[in-house]
């Protein structure tokens, strides 16, 4: 029999590949989020000391949302020619499958985090004032938070109707205290006027408690009928 | 404690808000009620001419 | 049961009367803040319904994940919607009262902010019970509510270290409180406590009803398959 690891690593590297190839999803998201900043950056004209106030909550509402295009994406696909049926009857772990999903979609986020920070940086004319160093870790860990939830959101809206509006109305109340925590954050470093120390040790275990209950409950999320 | 219109506002606006929740728990049980009646109606009818409904 | 529902209902709509009387007449007068200060007694107790009735959510939502009750469901279900209801009029309340005494409707203070974001989940809560296919509803709801119920200390250390790197409203009479008030506050806490259970109790004999109407007609549609489908 296959391990769990295995069967992690064989739906990761297939749902990378059909990614790959088809690029529907990062696409959507790159130009979902280019619009986000070209449109706020319509509204606001900032100079470069306000943009520092404003940016934290600008990149992230721009990633959460572009995040949403993402995670509907993930399990629809499965539900064709009933995967997800086939996967549930399977004798392979729940918890593998979910934390294949969780890692693909982080590796998409992530890209497409690393491909529109240049561009943000270009537009609000952004310079750290403070640690930059510290945006890696916090970027790793608000891309995680909202990963894990959304996947598992995603996955309870699969078979309810109307799923695409139900994953936001389910997903931004929850995540709001790990949206404060990286706004925050992200201003604190760009600012450079006060520590982000305390933000990223909540991020983090915000990011353990959600893994936790998600990996705990998900099987019973996965077969409820 | 008369004539601030402060409190009055509160106090109003506390039970407007649970008598409406109380009046969508009213309105539901009385749909529920024709439900049931109806419910109990077909099933009489059904059994004195099979035919009627055709 | 039903003679025993009226008597309770009875001897809390006398409860809530006392309890009137007792925050606007037997309650002494605040000093600085004058009789506004009296919306204390209906704000206060209905917080502190609201978060008992989330809690009760919480504990019914585990038990459910953990034995498959459907009375666990519903008497989650009841207590989110009913706490939803409480929680309404402590954010209504609270801008009324913050208008005369800090003169602004509102600010992102740290309980009126982390008492919001309790409102907005437990409203996609009931989002969610409303949009799922009825199989399943209880499982997701179940899930979500113990996925919401642990974001709750989150909230409240995120905006607690938010809203301390900011200026704060002076909140009024911080520190110890008049006995007489603390009096009147709890009678008023009472009067609502058990206004909240008559209010579940009915909802929970209406969802009881609704689901045994749902049942029959399934059966109905079994026994009878020329009739028509509703």
């Amino acid at each position: 029999m296959t391990p769990p690891t295995g069967i992690t690593r064989a739906t990761l590297l297939k749902d990378l590949r059909l990614e790959w190839r088809s690029k529907d999803a990062i696409n959507s998201m790159l130009f979902f989020s280019l619009l986000v900043v070209v449109v706020f950056s319509f509204s606001f004209d900032p100079t470069a000391e306000e943009s520092r106030q404003i940016a934290g909550g600008l990149i992230w509402v721009a990633f959460l949302f572009a995040a949403v295009v993402a995670l509907n994406q993930t399990w629809a696909r499965e539900l064709r020619n009933q995967v997800l049926d086939a996967y549930r009857v399977s004798p392979a772990p729940a918890n593998s499958l979910f934390l294949a999903k969780v890692l693909g979609n982080f590796i998409f986020v992530i890209v497409l985090e690393a491909l529109m920070t240049p561009l943000f940086i270009a537009f609000y004319r952004l310079r750290a004032l403070g640690p930059a160093w510290q945006l890696l870790p916090l970027a790793m860990f608000g891309t995680w938070a909202l990963v894990v939830n959304g996947t598992f959101f995603a996955a309870m809206c699969l078979r309810t109707r109307s799923r695409e509006i139900m994953l936001p109305l389910l997903l931004f109340p929850i995540s709001i205290p790990a949206l404060l925590a990286m706004v925050q954050a992200t201003t604190a470093i760009l600012s450079g006027e006060s520590s982000a120390r305390f933000w990223i040790v909540l991020l983090s275990t915000y990011d353990l408690v959600f893994t936790t209950v998600c990996l705990l409950i998900f099987e019973t999320v996965l077969n409820a009928e | 404690m008369k004539g601030n219109p402060y409190l009055f506002a509160a106090y109003a606006a506390t039970w407007i808000i649970h008598i409406a929740y109380i009046g969508t728990i009213v309105s539901r049980y009385a749909r529920l009620k024709r439900e049931i009646d109806e419910l109990k109606k077909p099933g009489l009818r059904s059994q004195e001419k099979p035919e009627a409904r055709s | 049961m039903s003679k025993l529902f009226f008597i309770f209902a009875l001897l809390t709509l006398l409860l809530l009367g006392y309890a009137l009387h007792a925050a606007l007449v037997t309650a002494p007068t605040e000093r600085t803040m004058g009789d506004v200060q009296r919306i204390f007694y209906y704000h206060v107790p209905s917080a502190w319904t609201a978060f008992i009735l989330f809690f009760i959510n919480f504990g019914a939502s585990v038990y459910y994940l953990i034995k498959r009750n459907p009375t666990a469901d519903i008497v989650a279900l009841v207590c989110a919607e009913v706490g939803v209801v409480f929680c309404t009029v402590v954010l209504i309340t609270g801008p009324i009262w913050a208008r005369p005494v800090w003169g602004i409707w509102w600010t992102w203070d740290m309980r009126l902010t982390s008492t919001l974001v309790l409102w907005l989940i437990y409203v996609s809560y009931l989002f969610l019970r409303r949009f799922s296919s009825s199989g399943q509803t209880p499982t997701l709801a179940a899930a979500l509510a113990v996925l919401g119920a642990l974001c709750v200390p989150f909230v409240y250390f995120s905006i607690w270290f938010f809203r301390t790197q900011h200026p704060q409203p002076v909140m009024g009479g911080g520190g110890s409180i008049d006995p007489r008030m603390l009096h009147v506050l709890l009678i008023n806490w009472l009067a609502f406590s058990c206004f909240a259970f008559l209010v579940c109790w009915s909802r929970y004999r209406l969802e009881r009803l609704q689901r045994d109407v749902d049942h029959a007609h399934a059966m109905e549609a079994l026994r009878d398959p020329r009739g028509k489908l509703r």
